[in-house]
């Protein structure tokens, strides 16, 4: 790799042996994907995928005492992922001692590296940091060293941003030493599609399962998806980049796409079209009945497969400030079409704090608290990953809360008929 | 018996029995539990990979086209060989991905100790995939062979 005089300063380790470590992870790294150079990060804010203070990661708290004590600190403020707790998130007893005596006992430690490493403010906590009540959104073309999946694919495919998925503790590291390895789909020939999705079904897709259904075939490849913008538009409006941040989670952890092209819709493939395809690349044709052929295949990992659900979560990655107006109007009325006052399975909403803070200025956050919902900035993945909600019959719409956890699919309008009806009927 | 060649993305010699998964490994949904909960043995909790479900990783061969999933993926797999819960060695058909291989980098970098390191070799080919089957005997000899019998 070719390294410039600074960077080879840091390497040999005149700025500290630690901050050369960290330069050498990021060249090896690079190094591994053919990278022949490092290039600067460029956006103003970084994006962490660690935020919880799980016991079990006591080897990444280790690590980053290591770069605090040497002052390897990051050199742009960054946001993160949600934290693992909130009291308003329904628990037993027991869970909630097992959450902060046993899971999350570093949560207040590692918060507190955290602000030392460069936190954007306390409350900097979402996966969905590039909502504009959050803050932390890239340009188009910027270099970033984020990771999520969610938010890097996102980046990438929405905003037009250039990021690699990196690994937790390679988003930070690249954020310390100012470079990231220029590999991969920071470069233009690495943004261009092998797959040609072709979109034949006679309704909307739901947005989770088109999205799981292209992650599982395309896995890390970048796919060109056709057909799509007849059900949700040409223009990247609220509406159609909710349905993009749901869709795109799903390819990212039911495969690991980091970036995708809609046809029509997003900024690459407005400007260069069918330009942006490989030549050869391969054909998957997504038709109502592969999309059900998709949703059989989740296996319900549930002990009682007909267990009455005891909670509902929405909102992984976090709901849009569009998503939480419209979602309070459709358990109002479908409430009101099954006589019922309140949902009739708890059920929680997670937002960005910023987005609830938001959320809360609009006359529809009293609308939704009388219908019982409960709205959080939780992280639900984390909230649900230990031995006693996995054994909790818990229903989702999102397919990456299914993917790590127990938790049930099922898609929107499944959910709100579960949870203002009581039962799929 | 046969043998099959890839890159060496961390070297070291290794014998083991071979687990194999022919989807994508799925790094948290697999060690998340066991690296929460003392599971030394490390058991696969990814509901979705019917080859790995259940059964037991650290100490094995684990063969696979790739990782997938959440991104906290590298540094799930810096903690699991920091902790000594790791596979014997990693064996991909294909290139490595990003995330497994910032995981792999950032435990050879950073980590020091007897029972943190894992071999890896990456690129060994759809072939390899096909042939390897779960506790068949794999060999990592030098410069990226590895005997499978």
């Amino acid at each position: 790799m070719i390294l410039t005089e600074e960077q080879k300063a840091i390497w040999n380790g005149e700025k500290g042996e630690n901050l050369a470590k960290v330069m050498q992870t990021m060249i090896r790294y690079g190094e591994l994907f053919g990278a022949e150079k490092l290039v600067p990060v460029t956006s103003k804010y970084n994006h962490l995928v660690t935020s919880f203070g799980l016991k079990a990661l006591g080897p990444v708290y280790d690590l980053m005492d290591k770069l605090i004590q040497e002052g390897a600190l990051s050199q742009q403020q960054f946001s993160c992922d949600p934290r693992p707790l909130d009291p308003n998130v329904p628990k037993n007893f027991l869970q909630d001692f097992i959450f902060k005596n046993f899971m999350y006992s570093k949560q207040n430690f590692y918060e507190g590296q955290l602000k030392e490493l460069g936190l954007m403010e306390k409350d900097a906590f979402t996966c969905t940091c590039y909502m504009d009540e959050v803050g932390n959104k890239p340009q188009k073309g910027e270099v970033l060293s984020w990771a999520e999946s969610s938010a890097v694919v996102y980046a990438n495919s929405v905003l037009g941003a250039r990021c690699n998925r990196n690994s937790g503790i390679i988003d930070i590291m690249g954020s310390i030493v100012g470079y990231v390895p220029y590999f991969g789909l920071l470069t233009d020939e690495g943004r261009k599609a092998s797959w040609i999705i072709e979109i034949k079904t006679t309704k909307k897709p739901e947005a989770q399962l088109l999205g799981s259904a292209i992650g599982m075939k395309v896995m890390e490849d970048v796919p060109y998806v056709k057909g799509l913008d007849q059900w949700i538009g040409s223009t990247l409006d609220d509406a159609a980049c909710t349905y993009l941040k749901d869709f795109g989670a799903a390819t990212a952890s039911n495969g690991a796409v980091g970036l995708y092209h809609i046809d029509n819709l997003t900024p690459e493939a407005k400007e260069q079209g069918e330009a942006l395809i490989k030549e050869g690349a391969k054909v998957y044709v997504i038709d109502d009945a592969e999309l059900q052929r998709v949703y059989d295949s989740y296996p319900v990992v549930w002990k009682n497969p007909d267990a009455k659900p005891k909670l509902c979560f929405m909102g992984c990655p976090h709901m849009s400030l569009e998503q939480l107006i419209t979602w309070t109007e459709k358990v109002e009325t479908s409430l009101k079409e099954a006589g019922n006052k309140k949902v009739v399975i708890p059920t929680v909403f997670t937002a960005a704090p910023g987005v609830i803070k938001k959320f809360e200025q609009t006359e529809y956050a009293a609308r939704l608290k009388a219908t019982g919902v409960i709205v959080s900035y939780i992280c639900p993945l984390m909230y649900m990953n230990n031995p006693l909600c996995g054994k909790m019959p818990v229903i989702t719409s999102s397919n990456k809360l299914r993917t790590y956890t127990t938790a049930r699919y099922y898609t929107d309008d499944e959910i709100l008929k579960q949870i203002t009806k009581g039962g799929n009927k | 018996m046969k043998t099959f060649t890839g890159r060496v993305v961390a070297p070291g010699e290794v014998k083991a029995e071979a687990l194999v998964s022919h989807g994508g490994l799925n790094t948290l949904a697999s060690f998340q539990k066991a690296l929460q909960f003392g599971d030394k043995m490390a058991t696969c909790g990814d509901q979705n990979n019917t080859d790995l479900y259940g059964k037991q990783m650290a100490g094995k061969a684990l063969c696979l086209p790739q990782t997938i999933g959440s991104t906290t993926g590298g540094l799930v797999l810096y903690c699991a060989c920091s902790m000594g819960r790791q596979p014997a060695c990693m064996l991909f058909s294909q290139p490595i991905d990003s995330l497994a291989g910032a995981g792999v980098i950032l435990a050879d970098v950073w980590l020091e100790g007897e029972n943190t390191h894992m071999p890896v070799i990456d690129s060994l080919g759809e072939e390899f995939l096909n042939y390897v089957k779960d506790g068949m005997t794999i060999t990592i000899k030098e410069n990226g062979v590895i005997e499978v019998a």
